[in-house]
């Protein structure tokens, strides 16, 4: 029970590296997933394929590898630093989640009835007011919940940033380890206790997408 | 007469190989109700739909208050409609759907109001009076505030024809607006479509199978069938004295 005590201010020091990665990634991430996701609704072949080969490198490829590439390889290759750790921690993890999210506003935007275009062209509305006033925001709603979904997994995706040397919780808790490895499974229980945590209101808001998106999209 | 406000010339549209309207003529004058009738897979549908410009033509002409639809002049020949040709052209149209398709994510009244405000910049407080009197005209005064899934059919389909309503177009689309509807539903539609038909000056096309409905309001009757007009004529003179012995067994399907 000492060792808890202990334990968890060291451990929570990383928090900070833990909080701030995960809402710059999963605000970047969003960005990506909605330029992406309309890119490749463009009637422009050329913006379709380009960010088709985006979504499905960033889908393909695992993420741990796709920072160390932008970490370790690009800089190498091409002589150029990408930033602190931190941006290349938040670029990566951003790319990766806003390449499956795209796929989400895709398909979201795809599965409104082709009836709600018919009312908005019927209505004469332009191609642009269409979008903005009846597809898009019945889109939104269906996107909630997968939204919250990802954002729990960018959670836990941050971890990856303690192998480009952030200090975050997983981190300090190995470094924690190094001088006590008796104390192991207590080390990463507070990890895990902690992670479950920073997640409690991210699974409140999907749940909370979830109503949101069942209330507003079925005629 | 008065010039047409809409006019089919010779049009033609398939799907795939399948030609399913051979050479369409057709003249409707302001304020004119025409019914379409016909078996299902005439091409009744397609003929609105390629008005309401939810479906190209394949060929031949729509003119619409002296504007052809579906083509338009550039460098001194004729190209096909580009969307802001289509655009400045069907505001003059509206249409109510089989399926309503109202928007589920607005209430009532914003679903009457966003087009008038959003389309044709109209002023706000005044598309909110007139949208609220035509809600009141269908008999939904007192549900403005509702959203569509909260609605029966029947009053779903009354608010798709109000919204169409407050945007004033000349000519106004019904394509089988009670297919959809429990049979016990489809009377209060029936009689807003009535009302519609005996108090606004606008043209009207149907598209149902309410035969006897369509007969009582249409001023003229189109039985199309295999992608033809077959017989047009006053519903007196298509029903009772029709030699087509294909409308005479369409009509009598549905006497008993």
């Amino acid at each position: 029970m000492d060792y808890v005590i202990e334990f968890i201010p060291q451990i929570a020091r990383g928090l900070n590296i833990t909080i701030s990665v995960l809402i710059a990634s999963a605000l970047f991430a969003y960005i990506m997933a909605f330029f992406s996701g309309l890119c490749r609704l463009s009637n422009n072949v050329i913006v379709r394929k380009f960010t088709g080969f985006y979504v499905e490198i960033f889908r393909g490829t695992s993420l741990i590898v796709q920072l160390f590439w932008l970490y370790y390889a690009i800089p190498m290759l091409f002589g150029i630093q990408l930033g602190s750790n931190w941006w290349v921690g938040v670029f990566a993890i951003g790319l990766n989640y806003g390449a499956y999210l795209s796929e989400v506003v895709r398909t979201s935007i795809l599965s409104v009835a082709q009836g709600q275009y018919e009312a908005a062209t019927a209505l004469n509305m332009s191609r642009f007011q269409r979008m903005r006033i009846v597809i898009f925001p019945q889109a939104v709603r269906m996107m909630l919940p997968e939204f919250g979904n990802y954002t729990i997994q960018i959670l836990k995706g941050t971890s990856l940033v303690s192998l480009i040397a952030m200090s975050d919780i997983l981190y300090y808790g190995d470094i924690l380890r190094g001088s006590y490895q008796q104390q192991t499974p207590i080390i990463y229980g507070i990890v895990l206790v902690l992670y479950f945590i920073l997640a409690l209101p991210l699974i409140w808001l999907t749940k909370k997408g979830e109503k949101i998106a069942k209330k507003g999209v079925a005629s | 007469m008065s010039e047409p406000i809409v006019q089919f010339k010779n049009v033609h549209k398939s799907f795939g190989d399948v030609e399913v309207l051979k050479g369409i003529d057709l003249d409707i004058s302001p304020s004119e109700k025409v019914a379409i009738i016909g078996p299902s897979g005439s091409g009744k549908t397609t003929i609105i739909r390629m008005l309401m410009t939810l479906e190209k033509i394949t060929s031949g002409d729509i003119i619409v208050d002296g504007q052809n639809l579906w083509k338009m002049e550039k460098n001194g020949s004729m190209v096909e409609a580009n969307q802001k040709h289509l655009r400045s052209i069907r505001g003059d149209i509206g249409m109510v759907f089989q399926h309503f398709n109202l928007f589920p994510h607005m209430t009532i009244l914003e679903n009457c109001m966003t087009a008038p405000i959003h389309v044709k910049k109209e002023e706000k407080t005044e598309v909110r009076k007139r949208s609220i009197q035509m809600l009141e005209r269908v008999g939904l005064g007192d549900k403005l505030d509702n959203y569509p899934n909260q609605l029966s059919g029947g009053q779903k389909q009354r608010v798709a024809m109000a919204r169409a309503l407050v945007m004033r177009p000349k000519v106004m689309l019904f394509d089988e607006v009670t297919s959809a509807l429990d049979p016990e539903l489809v009377g209060e539609v029936l009689e807003v479509i009535r009302d519609i038909a005996k108090n606004d000056d606008m043209a009207m096309i149907l598209v149902t199978h309410e035969m006897d409905f369509a007969l009582d309001i249409a001023d003229k009757v189109v039985f199309l069938d295999e992608g033809v007009i077959a017989e047009s004529g006053s519903a007196s003179q298509v029903i009772e004295h029709s030699q087509n012995e294909r409308l005479q067994s369409f009509l009598s399907r549905f006497r008993n």
